[in-house]
């Protein structure tokens, strides 16, 4: 399938001299959901900005629907929406008329009834008539999503739609965000909030310092990358781990009830064998086991502290 | 093209116009009023008819040029000002649009406005003196092209300004000097022959000299002159807009 979005090499150095994306190359299939994750400062709103229009790029290319964005702006700008970072908003103009200009701003015609339909599923249909400037902060960021929402795009970029936003709204763009993608958009969110990744992308990209450092399928990342605890709980609680055992680097709970070992997936022996044979010899005596996958976040913090 | 675009971003400056009516139409007609007591009726009583012209009725264009100017600038350089201090502008360049587009959006609105200002000096100016205009469409000509000319000119201040200073720094320290240097209030005859010289290099005397010309037949320079030079003028601006968006300067990082 031909991807939607295709970036090649791209780099981007701003005029401080500062080089904020280096040679990043990432396709992105259509209807997926991609979550780029990354510290402050790691270039994802570059990253978002230059495919919009908004940065022009130093070196490298990106094309959108085949089509690319700096030759062909108006065919790649009017598939995209952009929710940006900052709730940057106009102060005087009501709700309604701003989606309208949005709308007209990429060449289409008005259409009151899909707008309509937009603001009621953002819950704004009864502050239409309202001022930007009267919105608290989460209708603020509700109407960024309406108004790159109102041109239907087919490409959504949604830079941390869900920063300073509470746990209730966070849920309804969640849902929000899963109905796009059913009707076939294309979203790319960028986060801080790992949940967020786990909970609704496809796949997740890590950024950090400028460098693409991995794109991966959002459960082959977990598999692949994640080491698993096991946890092994006891009859009889311990003082102390048996010398036999210190190999295995345990950790043992406060309550001296259950015993942690940490091992890799990835490697072809995990040690588990060998350290049930020694616990058998050791005459622990056990009560349960069971294994937990670590999560996106203790992914992402290690990639990130090796890096650095 | 994108028509609807244009449209939208002509209607919402058109809007924002219409929201701060009182303070965009009414301040040029009261300072028009001023001018006309002080420079028409007051001093000009005084001043003995330049050209066969009396005073008061003399300078009528070169009022109605300080309105257009200041209000064109002042108006086209908010407009675009104002996106690019709250960060609205992230809207304008990701949207499919050419710099042609934008410009008749902004540009079109800022002009509209000072047509309508111009339009309703002339009307408040007539009340106060008996006005005859021999060259009606040159007039209206005139009027159409300074207001382009100088909202598009606005629009690259605009562009240009990174704080508000910088925003009125040209209106207040360009321009204004030039229209009062440039005959709105007098002929350059009137002057010794050195400063009639330096005049002829500020732009804005061919256009009030034009302008002065449809309505009395009376000029500092030839109407051709005058035409060339706005003209020119307009070309010029055109050109930095295009190159503006063409390399994103103060646009785009
Ligand atoms: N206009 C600019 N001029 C110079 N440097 C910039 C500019 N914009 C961003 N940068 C720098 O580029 C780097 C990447 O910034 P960017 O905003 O892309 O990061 P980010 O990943 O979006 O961070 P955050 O999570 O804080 O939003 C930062 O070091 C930032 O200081
Ligand atoms: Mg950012």
């Amino acid at each position: 399938m031909q991807p939607i979005v295709s970036i090649n090499n791209l780099s981007k150095v701003y005029s401080s001299g500062h080089q904020a994306l280096t040679d990043i190359t990432l396709d992105i299939q259509p209807g997926e959901i991609l979550a780029l994750l990354g510290p402050n400062g790691a270039g994802k709103t570059t990253l978002i900005s230059t495919i919009c229009g908004i940065v022009s790029a130093t070196s490298g290319s990106v094309q959108v629907d085949g089509h690319d964005i700096v030759s062909d702006y108006r065919h790649t700008r009017s598939m995209i929406g952009l929710v940006p970072q900052e709730l940057t908003l106009g102060a005087f103009e009501k709700v309604f008329n701003t989606l309208a200009f949005s709308r007209g701003l990429h060449g289409k015609q008005p259409n009151r009834q899909y707008l309509e339909q937009l603001l009621k599923d953002l819950s704004l249909w009864d502050k239409r008539d309202s001022t930007l400037m009267s919105l608290s902060g989460g209708m603020k960021r509700r109407v960024l999503i309406g108004k790159a929402l109102s041109h239907e795009p087919r490409v959504l970029f949604l830079d941390e739609p869900t920063a300073g936003v509470d746990v209730e709204l966070r849920k309804d763009m969640w849902k929000l965000i899963n109905r796009l993608r059913e009707s076939g958009v294309t979203i790319i969110l960028t986060t801080h909030y790992i949940e967020e990744a786990e909970e609704i992308a496809d796949r997740v990209g890590i950024i950090n310092n400028g460098k693409l450092l991995l794109v991966e399928d959002k459960t082959d990342l977990m598999q692949k990358l994640g080491s698993k605890k096991l946890s092994i709980e006891l009859r009889e609680p311990l003082n102390t781990i048996p010398d036999s055992l210190n190999k295995y680097d345990l950790l043992l709970s406060d309550n001296g009830l259950t015993l942690n070992y940490q091992y890799d997936t990835r490697s072809t022996r995990t040690g588990i064998t060998a350290l049930m044979k020694d616990i058998n010899n050791a005459g622990l005596i056990l009560r349960d086991i069971h294994t937990s996958q670590s999560t996106l976040e203790d992914i992402f913090v290690n990639l990130v502290a090796d890096q650095s | 093209m994108n028509w609807q675009a244009i449209r939208v971003i002509y209607t919402a400056e058109m809007l924002r116009t219409w929201n701060t009516l009182l303070q965009s139409i009414a301040s040029p007609v009261i300072s028009t009023c001023l001018y006309f007591v002080v420079f028409g009726s007051a001093i000009g009583s005084r001043i003995q008819s330049v050209e066969d012209v009396s005073y008061g009725v003399f300078i009528v264009p070169g009022l109605i040029m300080l309105s257009l100017l200041t209000q064109s600038i002042s108006n086209a350089s908010f407009g675009i000002y104002f996106p690019k201090f709250t960060g609205t502008i992230y809207e304008i360049l990701s949207a499919p649009l050419s710099f042609f587009e934008v410009v008749l959006g902004y540009v079109g609105a800022a002009a509209t406005k000072s047509l309508i200002i111009g339009t309703i000096i002339l009307i408040t100016a007539s009340f106060f003196v008996d006005l005859q205009i021999k060259h009606p469409f040159w007039m209206i000509a005139f009027l159409l092209l300074t207001c382009i000319t100088f909202s598009l000119f606005g629009f690259i201040i605009g562009i240009w300004a990174d704080n508000f200073e910088k925003l009125q720094l040209i209106p207040l320290l360009v321009i204004t000097p030039l229209v009062f240097l440039g005959g709105s209030f007098y002929s350059i005859d009137m002057l010794p022959p050195l400063w009639q010289k330096i005049s002829l290099f500020n732009p804005v005397l061919y256009l009030i000299s034009g302008f002065r010309w449809s309505f009395f037949e009376v000029h500092d320079v030839s109407v051709g002159v005058s035409l060339l030079s706005i003209l020119c003028f307009l070309g010029i601006c055109l050109a930095i807009v295009w190159w503006m968006f063409k390399t994103g300067y103060k646009l785009r990082q």
